[in-house]
């Protein structure tokens, strides 16, 4: 069946195809955004955030569960060419800040009110877009449509083996019943092994 | 020497970050004075209490302190003295936004005036803007802006389309068509209880602040509170819900007292509601499935104006009817504005899609005005060149 790429059943699952992707992908300088949806069983046009920005197309294949019992949708997909296979530069370089860093980080409200973001949190929050994204992609269905809004609290976690480590609550913001629902997540990175979220549950409001 | 001591463990007490001294233990006689981060303040007070060692809490949220005179810093920008030094590329608090509307009209009574069209739960005024070069009762177009709270860029644009009439009358060939034959109203605080509390309280705010009978929880939203098809699927009847339309149609005075006005005034030919965020151009129905008896027209005058709007910044648009493009909601606006006559309704959402959603930062503000106000002009001019 052929959906209208323009109207919300395609464009909300486009958003878990994306999520899925980048959340398999996404790192500390690289998110995936949504750029178009072509056509709906689902093209899904996936834009590299970050300095470069390029563009890189990508095939999905959403499947939503019905039944009583949720289970996260499957996605299996398809990207164009090699999408961040590779640890480049600038997550090496935050790596060894975040390591070196005599305090463990802590930090609250990002972006602000105003919608600032300072720069060495940039690579704090592009980190917490993709573990959300994992959230997202395990908790969407035909009727969500999540977006991070805000990081409300991160603090780093020191672990002794090589690894980084993140407490975050997030603030995520489901269009269709405009609720904004705080949650919890930790998170581990590492340049080599990608992003991964250990751990998460739903706040009360 | 030996009370002093007794306060050295305090110094160890490093669990989520070590004690800051601010007055540090010099004498037994004077007080300490230490900001306690917040993983350790169980075991400060344990401490104190252990050893009998008196406290109080002198500031309780020192983060909120902090971010508060941020806050306030960053809005001390020199108090606008014109329209002209008005800072459009950052956004303001409500009092700021009046202010700047008494400017507006101190400067161009001829052109603008400001109408009270009613108060807010909370007692504040709800001022509407009129753009009117004469005429008892011209054609209007209507423009809102802020009535979901949180929607800040919402009304950061409502601000910059208000300098923008008044720079562009008797400049722009096709503005002073519109304003020689048509007036326009802006109202760009539409929740003022609501951002208020944006600023205040709670950055994510969406509904009014009415208080809900039997519920602990406040507030309605203003876009499911409006009679068209009130209370159907689309909305929810739990108070506590961000999509709650209300006890009945109309119950929040700021939906009344626009009710009221287009009511009274009768002459309303365009109304356009302003969101934040996914960049669409909507029309109704939100409601129902059943598509407007002027659908075709609607969805080219979308077509158009979205092609406007991203002949500007490149940005892009979806369009089309409410239910379909976003989903299923009732009350809303622009449906019943449409079953009022007043075909030429819409809605947008404007910039971005997710990436700040509703925390946009403040230098997309004048960009976002600049190219809705191409979308708006393309809607505007075919309200004036189709009368109706």
């Amino acid at each position: 069946m052929e959906l209208e790429p323009s109207h919300y059943p395609a464009q909300r699952a486009a958003g878990v195809a994306r999520a899925c992707i980048s959340y398999r992908r996404g790192g500390p300088n690289r998110v995936l955004t949504l750029s178009n949806v072509r056509r709906a069983r689902l093209q899904v046009r996936g834009r590299e955030r970050g300095p470069r920005g390029q563009a890189v197309n990508c095939t999905a294949e959403v499947l939503y569960h019905l039944g009583s019992q949720h289970s996260a949708p499957e996605v299996h997909f398809t990207v164009e060419g090699e999408l961040g296979k590779n640890p480049d530069d600038a997550d090496n370089k935050f790596y060894s800040r975040i390591k070196s860093l005599k305090e463990p980080l802590v930090a609250q409200n990002i972006p602000d009110s105003f919608g600032i973001v300072p720069p060495e949190m940039e690579p704090i929050r592009h980190l917490a877009f993709s573990a959300c994204d994992y959230i997202i992609w395990q908790n969407s269905t035909e009727n969500t449509w999540y977006n991070l809004a805000q990081i409300q609290d991160v603090r780093q976690v020191k672990r002794n083996d090589d690894y980084l480590e993140f407490d975050y609550t997030v603030l995520l913001h489901d269009f269709v019943s405009q609720e904004i629902i705080p949650w919890q997540m930790q998170v581990l990175w590492h340049p080599q092994h990608g992003v991964k979220v250990t751990q998460n549950s739903r706040q009360p409001k | 020497m030996v009370q002093l001591k007794c306060l050295e463990p305090l110094s160890l007490i490093c669990a989520g970050g070590c004690l800051d001294f601010w007055v540090s233990p010099l004498h037994p006689e004077r007080p300490v004075d230490v900001r306690v981060p917040f993983t350790s303040l169980q075991a400060v007070k344990v401490f104190l209490e252990q050893n009998n060692i008196p406290y109080f809490i002198l500031i309780k949220d020192l983060q909120r302190l902090v971010d508060d005179e941020k806050a306030q810093m960053v809005h001390q920008r020199s108090r606008a003295l014109s329209v002209e030094t008005f800072n459009y590329a950052t956004y303001h608090t409500l009092n700021e936004i009046y202010d700047f509307m008494d400017l507006l009209v101190a400067e161009r009574p001829n052109l603008v005036s400001k109408i009270e069209i009613g108060y807010s739960t909370e007692g504040l005024p709800l001022n509407v803007l009129k753009f009117s070069t004469g005429g008892p009762n011209r054609p209007a177009i209507w423009i809102d802006t802020g009535i979901h709270s949180r929607e800040w860029v919402t009304q950061a644009t409502g601000v910059w389309f208000a300098k923008k009439i008044i720079s562009d009358y008797g400049k722009d060939e096709s503005l002073t068509a519109i304003l020689d034959k048509m007036d326009i109203f802006l109202e760009i605080i539409t929740n003022p209880d609501g951002f208020v509390f944006t600023h205040t309280k709670n950055r994510m705010w969406r509904k009014t602040r009415s208080i809900n009978a039997g519920s602990s929880c406040r507030g309605v939203d203003p876009n499911r509170n409006w009679d068209a098809g009130f209370g159907g699927a689309g909305s929810s009847k739990n108070p506590c819900s961000e999509t709650y339309h209300g006890p009945h149609a109309n119950s929040e005075p700021e939906v009344k007292a626009i009710v009221d006005f287009v009511k009274q005034h009768g002459n309303i030919k365009a109304f356009i509601s302003i969101h934040s965020y996914s960049q669409l151009l909507l029309y109704p129905y939100g409601y129902t499935k059943t598509p407007v008896p002027d659908q075709k027209e609607l969805d080219s005058i979308a077509k158009a104006a979205v092609t406007a709007l991203s002949s500007l910044y490149g940005t892009s648009y979806r369009y089309g009817s409410i239910i379909t493009t976003i989903y299923q909601a009732s009350g809303g606006t622009i449906d019943w504005t449409y079953n009022q006559g007043i075909k030429y309704s819409f809605t947008f959402e404007l910039r971005d899609t997710g990436r700040y959603g509703f925390m946009l930062p403040a230098n997309q503000i004048i960009p976002t005005a600049q190219e809705t106000w191409k979308a708006l002009m393309v809607i505007m001019e075919h309200a004036r060149d189709h009368p109706y």
